[in-house]
């Protein structure tokens, strides 16, 4: 079997949103070089819609599939949504991941919150995590509903 | 098109390796041990393969034990020191921070019962100093184990003169020779190796072969007990039809070493040079004390399995030290021995090369890895960091 699902492969040689956002509404970096994988998420936000979203990543392929993965899935979304999403969303959408890398989910649903986070505060809206269940970053544990 | 340029995780079995194996399969599949003709026919063979192998090494055939490979080896070699130095008294070994897991985990194992473990730093260009392991011997030293060559950086470890300094202190020396037979010169009586681990599928034998040298008057510890097999070093019937291809395999490439060697010592070169002309990159060990086909690089601003990946779909069969490739956290600990920083480790790879490699292949070679590392630096939020001035290079 091969180490990726063929979403994982697909997303990983052709990344979706890849890019940056110069004037971007909100902006999330998460991870550490040292650990290996570092992800950088942009975002334009209208009308409380994400009109658009680009993603950075360094990191191994299946890093660059989450977060190409999670781009997608929020793109054109409420920022409600896009407060929801989980990383087991990502996982799923991407047909599953094998268990060690599980944590490049993560990192791609942190990345969002993070950018999220970044555009609350300069808008100067009080970020509260989760719109469904409160929590903020992989601790949300309402699964996104 | 595939190119192949991950040797020294394993090699092809040769034809001629293929060829001497394939009569004990269906012709002579005798049990070595049995009495009547047929089983000593497949003993004479048995014979013959270990006087081939032990010619090669400079030994007696009697010093050679048939093991399952070189993590085996390695093992047997370490406790069986460590067991004769337990019984004077001496618990303290010496070796390196780059050694494979298999020496490091055995060392790990022994520690555990007691044994104290100096590991020598091996320094950026990835060579011990031989008065390292003179300086760091006590009077309870019971063995030191130190590579031939290193797997990943493919550095040549000074063995003639450890081995001395060994002999002289009265201490075992045992070697991890897994990347260096069949590629390098190797006479233990001239180098003084007590212990050295060997492994048929790292010279084009088949895997799941090889074989222990210990020095006549150097017990062996067994691992696995049963029969009287290898003189009672290691129970098991002997696996005939691998060790005659691993002998094949052997005549093979010590007949060939020099020519094959030059060939590759020059692909390497080229290799090494066009790798070299891709910024802000290093290459991980010496450039001369080194394998005839080993090349080892580090690449800034990227990680090593996306990589991997991307040279797999051009083709080209590679590894890295990388955390993904490791499947642990930290990147490889022979990169962070040499003193790599964890963030370009993660973005190392290693190509090693074969006598079936050509110059086509390490050019195309050469611009694949160019082109994705271009690529994947384009999408890497730490190289825009690098280039912004936000963080510094580490290499030129």
């Amino acid at each position: 079997m091969a180490l990726y699902s063929e979403k994982v492969m697909d997303h990983f040689r052709n990344p979706r949103n890849l890019g940056v956002i110069e004037d971007a509404d909100g902006v999330g970096e998460v991870g550490n070089a040292k650990c290996g994988d570092i992800m950088k998420i942009y975002l334009k936000i209208e009308n409380d819609i994400i009109q658009d979203v680009k993603f950075e990543t360094f990191g191994c392929g299946s890093a660059i599939a989450s977060s190409s993965m999670a781009t997608e899935l929020i793109k054109g979304k409420p920022v409600s949504e896009a407060l929801a999403l989980t990383n087991k969303a990502v996982a799923e959408a991407l047909d599953g991941l094998p268990p060690h890398k599980m944590h490049c989910s993560v990192l791609a649903e942190e990345a969002i919150q993070k950018a999220l986070q970044d555009y609350y505060e300069k808008n100067g809206i009080p970020y509260d995590g989760c719109a469904s269940c409160g929590q903020s970053g992989h601790t949300c544990c309402c699964g996104g509903a | 098109m595939q190119i192949y340029l991950d040797n020294a995780a394993t090699t092809k079995v040769s034809r001629t390796a293929l060829q001497a194996m394939l009569p004990y399969f269906e012709e002579q599949y005798g049990n070595p041990s049995s009495l009547y003709s047929f089983g000593q026919q497949a003993n004479e063979a048995l014979t013959d393969a270990r006087e081939r192998i032990a010619r090669h090494l400079h030994c007696d055939p009697q010093e050679i034990t048939f093991t399952s490979g070189g993590s085996e080896s390695d093992n047997q070699a370490i406790l069986s020191a460590a067991r004769i130095g337990a019984r004077k008294g001496k618990r303290h070994i010496i070796s390196t921070a780059f050694e494979h897991h298999a020496v490091l985990h055995t060392l790990a194992k022994l520690e555990k019962e007691g044994f104290e473990v100096t590991l020598l730093d091996v320094h950026e260009d990835g060579v011990i100093r031989p008065e390292q392991v003179a300086q760091s011997i006590r009077p309870d030293t019971c063995l030191v184990t130190v590579m031939f060559a290193n797997n990943e950086i493919g550095t040549i470890q000074p063995i003639g003169e450890i081995g001395r300094i060994c002999r002289e202190a009265g201490v075992l020396f045992h070697t991890d020779a897994v990347q260096a037979v069949g590629h390098l010169p190797v006479d233990v009586r001239e180098l003084q190796i007590d212990l050295l681990s060997l492994s048929a599928h790292k010279f084009h034998g088949p895997k799941g072969i090889g074989a222990l040298y210990a020095r006549k008057g150097v017990p062996l510890t067994t691992l696995i007990e049963g029969g009287a097999q290898e003189r009672g070093r290691r129970a098991g019937t002997e696996n005939v039809p691998a060790i005659m291809g691993m002998a094949a395999a052997l005549d093979e490439a010590c007949e060939s070493m020099q020519a094959t060697g030059e060939k590759l010592t020059a692909l390497r070169d080229r290799l090494i040079e066009g790798l070299s002309r891709i910024p802000h990159c290093v290459l991980n060990g010496d450039v001369h004390a080194r394998l005839p086909g080993n090349v080892s690089f580090c690449f800034e601003g990227i990680e090593g399995e996306s990589l991997l990946l991307l040279l797999d779909d051009k083709g080209i069969c590679a590894s890295s030290g990388s955390a993904c490739t490791s499947g642990s956290l930290d990147p490889s600990h022979v990169l962070l021995a040499i003193g790599r920083p964890h963030e370009i480790a993660h973005g190392s790879l290693r190509l090693t090369l074969s006598g079936e490699t050509t110059q086509q292949d390490v050019d195309y070679t050469i611009s694949a890895v160019a082109e994705v590392v271009d690529y994947l630096r384009g999408i890497s939020p730490v190289w825009r960091d690098l280039q912004t001035g936000k963080l510094q290079y580490v290499t030129q």
